[in-house]
């Protein structure tokens, strides 16, 4: 028998797999995710101080939206028999989440920095303190990857995907709300020590959260 | 007296207010493969999953592997469990040899059973395939595959025989001999009972979700 993290790693390493060969992350999610992001300028027009200002705060709402997009992808690709299989294969439930989360992560991770240039070009936001923007993202993926496996994963007890927004919206505002803010804040030079703290502890809780409830979300759905 | 891998007692089934099983007793021993028949809808597959421990029984009691039906134990004995369901546990955009060696990591088998396992099914051809490109049978081959490397105490197939051509039927005939020499057991569904009646060393019949003694043709 594998140990908790050979297991999260082959279950991330063949979701992985899995968008290799379709491409459905890249070849869809990231191009409309693209032209999400050019309508805004398009309906505000060349007010550029005004686009400098909300562009942060579009960038990260483009990200949650097409994010959990990603995060139900991959969920679809683990239906009953595929569970049923990993269950009886001794596979812990909390692995599963690992490996599914870790995936979503870093794809969405890849999504953050394809469209950040995106958004660099039409948003102008001039940022500031590049090593803390680079760690934000990674921060943001990170929660934002656990909180669509877990969303996906009650959907699924529930067998209603249509609850997904529902779920993910609320518990991404302190998400998305350290993430405005940080920017914000290393653009006019006010401290982000706490914004970050936020991110930091959302990311474990919804760690925590995610594997414990594992196995019960898991027996629940059959 | 031995253990039975598989004891159901009074084992009964609700889905909402449907009974799918009624009051089902059995039992498989050890080196024993028990038959199993029935209409659609007699609740066949909903037996199998409470033998998988995948499905908590509503009424009755009983034990797989040891570990009680209800109990946590239970998560602790799937893995000596193999499952081949109605539908195909691959991931179709993965080839099979892909399948096959993902299943192999998990457990921890070396890297060359996969190569060995896909040959012995007679797949070796078509490793490269991805299983949505692949036809039933190949499927259910490849799914032969991982019980051969996994090599389950309890054996479990829902019809066994579906869509297999000959050479696939004498693989269901291997893996249950296999599992007998190991002293384990198994229990299959199947609809073709003249390939199904040399494999096994009881048949018992399901009908309206309680087991009936069975006889051939009725």
């Amino acid at each position: 028998m594998t140990g908790f993290w050979t297991q999260a790693i082959e279950v991330a390493r063949k979701d992985l797999r899995t968008e290799m060969r379709t491409g459905e992350v890249f070849l869809i999610t990231i191009p409309f995710g693209a032209v999400a992001l050019m309508l805004i300028p398009l309906a505000v027009g060349t007010d550029t101080p005004l686009l400098r200002s909300i562009g942060p705060g579009m960038y990260w709402v483009v990200v949650l939206l097409f994010g959990v997009m990603v995060a139900l992808r991959q969920s679809a690709v683990e239906a009953g028999p595929q569970q049923d299989l990993l269950s009886l294969l001794g596979i812990d439930p909390g692995a599963q989440f690992t490996g599914r989360a870790g995936a979503t992560t870093a794809l969405l991770l890849a999504f953050e920095v394809i469209l950040g240039p995106v958004a660099m070009a039409l948003y102008d936001p001039q940022p500031r303190g590049w090593p803390w923007i680079a760690a934000l993202v990674v921060l943001v993926a990170i929660g934002l990857g656990l909180l669509g496996t877990l969303a996906a994963t009650i959907a699924g007890s529930i067998a209603s995907s249509a609850l997904v927004p529902l779920l993910v919206a609320p518990l991404s505002v302190p998400i998305l709300l350290a993430a405005s803010q940080t920017m914000d804040g290393l653009r006019f030079g006010n401290t982000i020590l706490g914004w970050v703290l936020l991110l930091v502890t959302m990311d474990l809780l919804l760690a925590v959260a995610g594997v414990l409830s594992a196995r019960p979300l898991q027996e629940a759905s059959r | 007296m031995t253990e039975p891998l598989l004891d159901l007692r009074a084992v009964g089934v609700r889905l909402g207010d449907t009974p799918i099983l009624r009051g089902v007793d059995l039992r498989v021993g050890p080196g024993e493969v028990v038959g199993l028949v029935g209409a659609n809808g007699s609740g066949k597959t909903t037996l199998l999953r409470v033998a998988a421990t995948l499905l908590v029984p509503s009424a009755g009691e009983g034990s797989v592997l040891g570990a009680g039906l209800k109990d946590d134990a239970r998560f602790d004995v799937r893995n000596r469990i193999g499952l081949i369901g109605h539908t195909p546990a691959l991931y179709p955009n993965l080839s099979l040899e892909e399948n096959t060696r993902f299943v192999a990591r998990l457990v921890g088998a070396p890297a060359g059973v996969v190569g060995a396992a896909l040959d012995r099914v007679g797949l070796a051809g078509a490793r490269h395939r991805r299983a949505v490109q692949c036809s039933h049978g190949m499927q259910r081959r490849a799914e032969f595959a991982r019980l051969l490397i996994t090599r389950p105490d309890l054996v479990l197939l829902d019809e066994a025989h579906a869509g297999l051509d000959r050479h696939a039927a004498d693989l269901v005939a291997f893996i249950l001999q296999d599992v007998r020499s190991r002293d384990g057991g198994a229990m299959l569904v199947s609809h073709e009972h003249n390939r199904m009646e040399p494999l096994v060393d009881r048949v018992v019949e399901l009908r309206n979700g309680a087991v009936r003694a069975w006889e051939d043709g009725a």
